[in-house]
C-alpha cells in the first residue's frame, strides 16, 4: 500500500484556504501512476493509494483528492497536531502507515523533514527528491539537480519524497475515498519542539515568489544594491515577483527570502524573466520548472541564455528599462 | 553553550559536470571541494552562539583525510576544535550509518566530558541531498530535532529560566521559514538542528583566524564500518539539451519584441 | 552561431594581453584580414590575463626582458592604462641585500632610476609595515599597475577600427592542418579558415594548440597562488585603486599590492604545482575563470605568517577577511624564458606565449615586427622557440626544471647556477673518464660538461698566487680556482678539452656553395680544406650567430657551432636554403670533438700519426683527414682559446679512444684535462674573443664589436647592405676589454666582478653609447696569463681610448677600471704568435 501525506493549502494561498497543494497533487498523482511498484509489485498490478491530511479537511480538499484518484483519506485531527510539531505529526502518520509499501510526501521543507521523521520511526529507508521509479529502484535528483541518482531501497516498506514539479498533477474518473478519522495524542516527548509562534514578516515572505505567475529574476549583472529599480518595476508592471541568484543574497544586495536556488526558493511561474543572470547549476535547479524562460544577459554564450526560450542580448538596465517604457506605452 | 557541528567536503560545482569511470560518482577533476552553503551558515550561527555563551564550537565530519581541509577552513572562521571520523571510502556510507557515526562520536566525547548542547547539521548535503541525516541522528541520540532552521537565538523568556539552571541555557529559539512565514520554536538542549541558509551571513576567514586555524587540535577518529550501506547503483547526467533559444534581438531595440512575447504568453496584464 | 571568415592573412589565437597586442602591432604595420578567435568571451576570455596581478617592475637581470617591460610600460602608458605606484623590494636578509645591490647593478646598467633604501624609508611611503623585519630595500619609483584587459580590449579595438580584423569570441579551435609541413587551415567550432599563418597566443592552453599542428610549445601550467584579504580601513580611508606602493617581499617570496580597499597576497614560495594543459577546465565547468583553480589552503598558511610579520596592524585585524583566493595559473618554461617565433617544427606556425603581462604590449610588437621583416627592434633571441633540443620539448623536461626554478621566482639566482633536475640526459663518450677525474659538471643544452676537475687541484700548489683566488663567497660561487690553474697550464704545456656539445651540421648538395656564401660574411668560396670562422647576420647588420664552417668538398660545408644557440642556427640556415640542391644534415649526435691546445699540442698528436702536423704542413685554419692510430679524425686547426692546436672529429663511438689516446701520449707532455671555465672564459677572454649573447646580438654591428675585415666579399649575404652601411658610419659605440686595477673592497676583501656590472666614468657618472645603451659588463672574468680579471664592455666611442680610467660598479662599490683594448686585439699574445707557431 502507499501512503501520501498530502499539504492543504493556508490561509494566504493565492487561491485561499483549504486546497490540496499543488506539489502534493503533484506527489499524489506520482503515487497513482505507480502504486504498483511502489507496492512493491510490477507495473501491471493496481494497489489501493491512501493519502493522510493532518488538520482541517475541507470539502474542496476531499473532492480535489477524489479527482485525484486517491481511495483512501486518513483525516487526522486532534489538539495535540493543531500546531505544528514534527515529531507529532510524524507518530500521527506512522500510526497510520502500512507494514509494506511506500509512504511519501512531496519534496517540500515540510515534506522533508516529516518523511524523515517516518523513516527515522519505522526503521525504513528514505530517498529524497524521487524523479522517477520503476522495478529497477528510483531516480533521484542529487547535486542540485545536477545529475541524477540511480539507487534501491532495502526492507519491506519505504520512504520517499518526489521533487517538485516531477509531473503535473492528473486528474482521473473521480473516487468516493472512504475517510477515516484519527484524533491521536502526542507523547510529551512528541511534543518538545513546537511552533511557539509565527511572525510574519515581508522579508521572509516566500511564498509571493513561489506562487507567482511571473518571477523577474535578477543577478550579479544588476552590478550593485541600487541597481534593482529597473527589475521590481518590470516585476510590478507584471504582477510578478522578484527572485535573484545566490550572489546577489551573499553580497547583501537582497534578502535570502528572494533567493531562488538549490538553496533559496524552487519556482515554477508560468515565465521567468532571468535578468544579468549566468545560470550555474545551482540556480538553474529552482527556475526549471518554470513553463517559458525568458533571459537578458551581455553574453550571448551564457548558460541561462543557451538554456532560455527567448533572449535579448544586451545590458539589463538598458533593455529592461525600455521594455518597462513599452508596456507603459501600450497600457497608456 | 558547547556546540557540534557536522559538515561534508563536496566538490565545489557550479558548471558543467562528468562522471568517473566508475559511473558512480562524478569526476572530481580540477574541482575544488567545500561544504554546503547550509553547513557554513550552521558554522557561522555555532561560532555566535557559542561566542555569546562562552561556550566552544567543535567541528566533526566524516571522511577522507582530504576533508582537513574543510575542518580547517571551518576552523578558521571561528571554531575551536575538529574530529575527523576517519574513512577510506566514505561513499560506501548510508545516511543512517553517517547518523549513527557522529552519534557514536557525541556519546564517546560526552563519557570523555566533553558533551554538547547543541548538534548542528546542513539541512542537505550539498552532493548527495538526503535530507535526513539531522533528524536520523536525533533519533539515535535520542533528542529533539529540529530541520530549515535558519536562526538560532538564546531567548529572553528562556534565559530567566536558564539563569536558575546550573550551567548554560537549557533551551534555544529556532526560527525557519514555514507555510505562513517564520516559525519561532521554542527548543530544548540538548539538542539537535539542521540548519539552512538564509539566517545568518557566513564570515570569511581572517589571516589570525587562518593560523589558529592550522594549529587548533584535531582529534582523528576511525569511523565504524557502515551497516546500511550507500543505496545509490549509479549517477547519471540530465541529457544535454541543445539550445533552442531564439534571439529576439540586440539591446533595448529588442523591447518591443520581447513584451510581444509577453502578450503571447498571456502574462501582460 | 555566428561563423568565422572563411581565409586570413593570419589567424591570431588567444585574446589575452598578448593576442590583443600581436593584432594591433599587425595591423599597425599594415596587415589586413587578420583573423582573432578565443574560445572564451570577451573582454575576459578566462586566461591569465584575467587574474593577473597587473604590477609591474621594470628591472630584471635580463637586458631582453627589461627592453621588452620598458617598451610594455611606454606602450601602457600611451593607452592611459598605467598607474605608477613606485614599489619596494624588501631585504629581511643580509644575502638579500646583496642581491638588491646586485639589482642596483641592473638597474643602472639598464638605465632605470632605482635606489636602496632604509627601512624608515619604506614606512613613510608604506606605514603599514613593521620596519623592524626589514634590512633594507629596492626602491624604483617606475613601478605601476596597468589594467591589462582594457588595454588589450583598446589593442583590438584599434585593429578593428583600421579594418584590419575580425574578432570571433566563444569560437574554439578544435584543428590546424598541416601540408608540406606548412600551416594551411584552422578549424574552430564555427567553420574553417584558410591560412598560411597562424599565432598562438593562448598562454596556458598553448600546448595543446601547437600538438594540434604536430609541434610542441613547451611550457607548462603552474600555479601562483594569490589572495585578496579587506576591508583594510586604512586603504578604504583613500579613494582609488592603489595609492600606496607595492612591496614585493622578496625573502618571503611574496608580494603585497594594494587593491581599493583590499590588500592582494601574492606568492611564489609554495611548492611547484603544475597542472596539463589538457586537464584545465573548460569555461562551463570551471567555477570562476579556468586559470583561477581551486585555492589549496595548505600550501598558503606560511605565507600568511610571513605577511603578517611584515604588516601585522593591517592584517591581524580579524574584520579584515580573505575574500577572494586562487590558485592563479601561468605559463612556465623549462628556462623561464618567453617562447617567441616560428616554431622550427611547423612553418607557419608561429608563438607568443609563455609571456607576464608586464611583457605583453613589448612581446606583440617585437613578434609582430619579427612575422613582418623578420626584425624586431628588441632583441629576443633568448626568447626564440627554436633554442630549444628535442629534448627540452619533452613534458617530463619541461615539468623537471619549471619545478626547481618555480621557487627561486623571487629566489637569488647565482648568474653561474646550475639545475639539479633532468641532468645526464646527453653524455659524451669520455663521461665516465670525467667522472674518474672528478670533473665538476655544468650543463648545456642537456650535456655534461666538466666545467672543472679536481683531480687538477695538484695544479694550484705548482701555480700559487697565479690562480687568482677568490674569497668571497657570491664571486666564488660556481668557481674554482682549479680553472685558472687549468688555464695556466695549457698555455705552458697543453690542455685537452671535451667538446663533445658542439652542434655539427652539413650543407650539402650542387648548391651548397651558394647556399652558405648567401647565409654568412666570411668568402665561402675558398679551397677544400678551410676552416673559416664567421658572423652571420641578420637583414639589418645585427649578429644572427657567429660559427666555424668548414669546407670539407667542393659541395659539402661543416658548420660547427654552440650548444646553446645550435637549435636555432639550424634553423636560421634551414630557413634560408635555395629551393632545390641544397640540404641540411644534423650530424651532431654523429660526431664528438676533443679539443688539444697548447705549445706542447703538436709534440703529442704527431707523436700519434704519421700525417705532417708541421706549421707548413698543417697550417692554421685548415683541416684534413688524419689516422691517429687506427681512427680517422678530422683534424681542424683553430682555436677559441688562442693558443696553438686542433680541434679533432670522430665519430662518436670511437670518442673514448681518441681521448685516452691523447691522454696516454700527452702524458709525458704535461698534458692536463682542461674544463669549459677555461675553453669558455678564461680562455677567450684573454684573447678578446667574443661570445654570441653576451657581446654579440642583433643590436651591435660587425665594425662596433671589432669584427670588421678589410674587404666585404662581393657576393651578396644577408645582411651586406646594412654591414656596408655600417663599414662607412662612425660607430655608436665600441667594444673593449678592460682590466680591473684595484679589486679591493671597502672591507679590504679583494672582490671579482661575474658581468653585467655599470662601467661609470670616474666621476660616477654613467656612461651611455650612440645606440643610447649605457655601458655595462658583457663578460667577465680571470686572465691568469695576465695575472688581470678582464671585462667587456661596450663604451661610448670618446670613452674608447687605451689608457682611458674608468670605473666599474660592483655590489654599490666602484672599483678602478683601465681600458686595454679598443678592438679585438687580444690581450695576450697581442700578435696571435702562439696559434700560428
Amino acid at each position: 500500500m502507499t501512503l501520501v501525506f498530502v499539504e492543504i493549502e493556508g490561509p494566504d494561498a493565492p487561491s485561499g484556504s483549504g486546497g490540496v497543494q499543488l506539489t502534493s497533487a503533484e506527489a499524489v498523482t506520482f503515487a497513482r501512476t505507480n502504486t504498483a511498484i511502489l507496492d512493491g509489485g510490477s507495473a501491471a498490478d493496481s494497489s489501493p493509494l491512501e493519502v493522510a491530511v493532518i488538520g482541517a479537511l475541507t470539502d474542496e480538499a476531499r473532492d480535489r483528492l477524489a479527482h485525484l484518484g486517491v481511495d483512501r483519506i486518513h483525516h487526522i485531527d486532534s489538539p495535540d497536531v493543531h500546531a505544528y510539531s514534527a515529531a507529532a505529526w510524524a507518530q500521527a502518520l506512522v500510526d497510520v502507515a502500512p507494514t509494506h509499501g511506500t509512504v511519501m510526501a512531496s519534496g517540500t521543507p515540510r515534506g522533508m523533514e516529516l518523511m524523515a521523521h517516518v523513516a527515522a520511526r519505522l526503521g525504513a529507508r528514505m530517498a529524497a527528491n524521487v524523479v522517477a521509479v520503476d522495478e529497477d529502484g528510483f531516480l533521484r535528483q542529487v547535486l542540485g539537480g545536477a545529475a541524477f541518482e540511480r539507487l534501491k531501497l532495502t526492507g519491506a516498506l519505504q520512504v520517499l519524497t518526489v521533487a517538485g514539479h516531477a509531473c503535473d498533477p492528473e486528474d482521473t474518473a473521480p473516487t468516493e475515498p472512504e475517510i477515516l478519522t484519527h484524533s491521536p495524542e502526542a507523547s510529551a516527548d512528541d511534543l518538545r519542539t513546537r511552533v511557539v509562534r509565527t511572525e510574519v514578516e515581508e522579508a521572509d515572505d516566500t511564498s509571493g515568489l513561489t506562487q507567482a505567475k511571473v518571477v523577474v529574476g535578477a543577478g550579479r549583472g544588476v552590478g550593485s544594491a541600487d541597481g534593482f529599480a529597473e527589475v521590481l518595476e518590470l516585476a510590478d508592471h507584471l504582477g510578478g515577483a522578484l527572485g535573484v541568484s545566490r550572489v546577489v543574497t551573499s553580497l547583501g544586495w537582497r534578502p535570502h527570502a528572494e533567493q531562488v536556488g538549490q538553496t533559496g526558493s524552487r519556482i515554477s511561474p508560468d515565465v521567468y524573466i532571468a535578468c544579468g543572470i549566468s545560470g550555474a547549476i545551482q540556480h538553474w535547479a529552482g527556475v526549471q520548472g518554470a513553463k517559458s524562460i525568458i533571459a537578458i544577459n551581455t553574453d550571448e554564450e551564457a548558460t541561462m541564455v543557451q538554456r532560455a526560450d527567448y533572449a535579448i542580448i544586451g545590458d539589463l538596465h538598458e533593455v529592461v528599462a525600455a521594455i518597462n517604457e513599452e508596456i507603459t506605452r501600450r497600457r497608456r | 553553550m558547547d556546540i557540534l557541528v557536522c559538515i561534508k567536503r563536496v566538490p565545489d560545482i557550479s558548471g558543467q559536470i562528468t562522471l568517473d569511470a566508475s559511473g558512480r560518482d562524478i569526476d572530481h577533476g580540477a574541482l575544488g571541494h567545500t561544504i554546503s552553503a547550509h553547513e557554513e551558515c550552521a558554522v557561522e550561527l555555532a561560532v555566535q552562539l557559542a561566542g555569546a555563551t562562552d561556550g566552544e564550537v567543535t567541528i566533526l565530519t566524516l571522511g577522507t583525510d582530504d576533508a582537513v581541509e574543510q575542518l580547517r577552513a571551518s576552523l578558521a572562521v571561528g571554531a575551536d576544535d575538529a574530529v575527523l571520523i576517519e574513512t577510506e571510502d566514505p561513499g560506501a556510507y548510508g545516511p543512517e550509518d553517517i547518523a549513527f557515526a557522529i552519534a557514536e562520536a557525541v556519546r564517546t566525547r560526552a563519557n570523555d566530558s566533553r558533551s554538547c548542547d547543541l548538534v548542528l547539521v546542513g539541512n542537505d548535503a550539498a552532493d548527495t541531498g538526503d535530507f535526513q541525516v539531522g533528524v536520523r541522528l536525533a533519533y539515535e541520540l535520542d533528542r529533539p530535532v529540529l530541520t530549515g532552521i535558519t536562526l538560532l537565538r538564546l531567548a529572553e523568556e528562556a534565559a530567566e529560566v536558564d539563569a536558575a539552571s546550573e550551567g548554560g541555557p537549557t533551551s534555544v529559539e529556532a526560527y525557519g521559514i514555514g507555510p505562513a512565514g517564520t516559525e519561532v520554536f521554542r527548543l530544548p538542549l540538548p539538542a539537535v538542528v539542521a540548519v539552512q541558509e538564509g539566517g545568518v551571513e557566513p564570515r570569511y576567514p581572517s589571516i589570525p583566524g587562518r593560523m589558529k586555524a592550522k594549529k587548533a587540535p584535531l582529534d582523528e577518529v576511525d569511523a565504524p564500518e557502515p551497516v546500511h550501506g550507500n543505496p545509490r547503483n549509479a549517477l547519471e547526467l540530465p541529457p544535454e539539451q541543445s539550445s533552442t533559444v531564439t534571439v529576439l534581438g540586440e539591446g533595448p531595440e529588442a523591447a518591443g519584441a520581447l513584451v510581444d512575447v509577453l502578450d503571447e504568453l498571456g502574462v501582460l496584464r | 552561431m555566428a561563423s568565422v571568415p572563411s581565409q586570413a592573412s593570419v589567424v591570431v589565437i588567444g585574446a589575452g594581453i598578448v593576442g590583443n597586442s600581436l593584432v594591433h602591432h599587425l595591423a599597425q604595420l599594415g596587415w589586413c584580414d587578420i583573423v582573432q578567435v578565443d574560445k572564451g568571451p570577451l573582454p575576459n576570455p578566462g586566461g591569465s590575463t584575467g587574474h593577473a596581478s597587473n604590477f609591474i617592475f621594470p628591472v630584471d637581470h635580463s637586458r631582453e626582458i627589461t627592453d621588452l617591460t620598458l617598451d610594455s610600460i611606454r606602450q601602457y602608458r600611451e593607452l592611459g592604462v598605467f598607474t605608477q605606484s613606485g614599489g619596494f623590494e624588501i631585504a629581511r636578509t643580509e644575502e638579500r641585500m646583496q642581491e638588491l645591490r646586485r639589482r642596483m647593478s641592473s638597474a643602472q646598467a639598464w638605465g632605470i632610476e632605482s635606489h636602496l633604501v632604509s627601512a624608515e624609508e619604506v614606512v613613510e611611503k608604506v606605514p603599514y609595515v613593521d620596519p623592524s623585519v626589514i634590512l633594507g630595500a629596492f626602491w624604483t619609483p617606475g613601478v605601476g599597475v596597468v589594467d591589462s584587459v582594457g588595454a588589450g580590449t583598446m589593442m583590438r579595438e584599434s585593429a578593428q577600427t583600421l579594418g584590419a580584423l575580425t574578432v570571433s569570441p566563444n569560437t574554439e579551435v578544435t584543428g590546424i592542418d598541416v601540408e608540406g609541413g606548412r600551416v594551411v587551415r584552422v578549424h574552430t567550432d564555427r567553420g574553417a579558415i584558410e591560412t598560411d599563418r597562424v599565432l598562438v597566443a593562448c598562454g596556458v592552453w598553448s600546448p595543446r594548440i601547437a600538438a594540434m599542428a604536430g609541434a610542441a610549445i613547451p611550457l607548462t601550467p603552474a600555479v601562483h597562488q594569490m589572495i585578496s584579504v579587506g576591508p583594510v580601513p586604512d586603504l578604504a580611508a583613500i579613494p582609488g585603486e592603489i595609492s600606496f606602493p607595492i612591496v614585493r617581499d622578496m625573502d618571503a617570496l611574496c608580494y603585497e599590492r594594494q587593491h581599493g580597499s583590499d590588500l592582494e597576497i601574492g606568492s611564489y614560495a609554495h611548492r611547484a604545482i603544475l597542472h596539463e594543459p589538457d586537464g584545465i577546465p573548460s569555461i562551463a565547468a570551471a567555477k570562476l575563470s579556468p586559470t583561477e583553480m581551486p585555492f589549496t589552503a595548505d600550501d598558503f598558511d606560511p605565507q600568511l605568517e610571513q605577511a603578517l610579520e611584515l604588516m601585522p596592524d593591517v592584517l591581524s585585524d580579524p574584520n579584515v577577511e580573505i575574500r577572494y583566493a586562487i590558485n592563479g595559473l601561468l605559463s612556465l618554461t623549462p628556462d623561464g624564458s618567453p617562447i617567441l617565433g616560428e616554431s622550427p617544427q611547423v612553418r607557419g606556425l608561429w608563438s607568443a606565449a609563455a609571456v607576464w603581462v608586464k611583457e605583453g604590449p613589448g612581446v606583440g610588437r617585437a613578434v609582430a615586427e619579427w612575422m613582418t621583416n623578420g626584425l624586431p627592434e628588441v632583441d629576443v633571441q633568448g626568447a626564440d622557440i627554436a633554442r630549444f633540443h628535442p629534448h627540452q620539448r619533452t613534458r617530463e623536461h619541461v615539468r623537471a626544471r619549471t619545478s626547481e626554478a618555480f621557487i627561486k621566482t623571487y629566489g637569488i639566482v647565482h648568474p653561474g647556477e646550475q639545475y639539479e633536475s633532468d641532468r645526464k640526459v646527453r653524455l659524451s663518450p669520455m663521461h665516465s673518464r670525467h667522472e674518474e677525474l672528478g670533473a665538476v659538471f655544468f650543463e648545456a643544452a642537456g650535456w655534461e660538461r666538466p666545467q672543472w676537475y679536481k683531480s687538477n687541484a695538484h695544479l694550484l700548489e705548482e701555480f700559487g698566487d697565479r690562480v687568482m683566488d677568490r674569497t668571497a663567497e657570491w664571486d666564488s660561487r660556481w668557481w674554482s680556482p682549479i680553472i685558472n690553474a687549468e688555464h695556466l697550464a695549457l698555455r705552458e704545456r697543453a690542455g685537452i678539452v671535451d667538446l663533445s656539445s658542439f652542434v655539427i651540421f652539413d650543407v650539402f648538395g650542387a648548391a651548397a656553395l651558394d647556399a652558405v656564401q648567401a647565409i654568412v660574411v666570411a668568402q665561402m668560396d675558398v679551397p677544400i680544406g678551410r676552416v673559416v670562422y664567421t658572423p652571420v647576420l641578420d637583414e639589418a647588420g645585427g649578429f644572427r650567430s657567429d660559427l666555424t664552417i668548414i669546407r670539407l668538398a667542393h659541395d659539402r660545408f661543416r658548420v660547427v657551432t654552440g650548444a646553446a644557440h645550435g637549435m636555432v642556427d639550424v634553423k636560421w640556415f634551414a630557413d634560408r636554403l635555395p629551393e632545390s640542391d641544397a640540404a641540411i644534415a644534423d650530424l651532431t649526435s654523429s660526431f664528438t670533438t676533443i679539443g688539444i691546445w697548447g705549445p706542447r699540442a703538436r709534440d703529442i698528436v704527431s707523436a700519434l700519426t704519421s700525417a705532417d702536423m708541421t706549421n707548413d704542413g698543417f697550417g692554421f685554419g685548415t683541416a684534413r683527414t688524419i689516422e691517429v692510430g687506427s681512427l680517422e679524425v678530422l683534424a681542424s686547426r683553430i682555436s677559441y682559446v688562442g693558443d696553438l692546436g686542433w680541434e679533432l672529429y670522430v665519430p662518436m663511438e670511437s670518442g673514448a679512444k681518441l681521448w685516452d689516446t691523447l691522454r696516454e701520449a700527452g702524458a709525458g707532455h704535461g698534458l692536463v684535462p682542461v674544463g669549459l671555465g677555461v675553453y669558455g672564459t678564461t680562455g677567450r677572454i684573454e684573447k678578446g674573443y667574443r661570445a654570441f649573447g653576451a657581446e654579440l646580438d642583433s643590436e651591435r654591428t660587425v665594425v662596433e664589436v671589432g669584427m670588421s675585415r678589410p674587404k666585404v666579399k662581393a657576393q651578396d649575404f644577408v645582411g651586406r647592405e646594412a654591414h656596408l652601411r655600417h663599414r662607412e658610419e662612425e660607430p655608436k659605440t665600441v667594444l673593449c676589454s678592460l682590466t680591473v686595477d684595484d679589486h679591493t673592497s671597502s672591507t679590504g676583501e679583494k672582490r671579482y666582478m661575474l658581468g653585467g656590472e655599470p662601467i661609470v666614468d670616474r666621476d660616477g657618472q654613467p656612461l651611455i653609447d650612440g645606440h643610447g645603451r649605457r655601458s655595462y659588463v658583457t663578460s667577465a672574468g680571470s686572465a691568469p696569463s695576465l695575472g688581470k680579471h678582464v671585462l667587456m664592455a661596450f663604451l661610448p666611442p670618446a670613452e674608447a681610448v687605451v689608457g682611458n680610467q674608468l670605473q666599474v660598479v660592483y655590489l654599490e662599490e666602484r672599483y678602478p677600471v683601465t681600458v686595454a683594448s679598443v678592438d679585438a686585439t687580444p690581450l695576450f699574445d697581442p700578435d696571435n704568435e702562439r696559434i700560428r707557431r
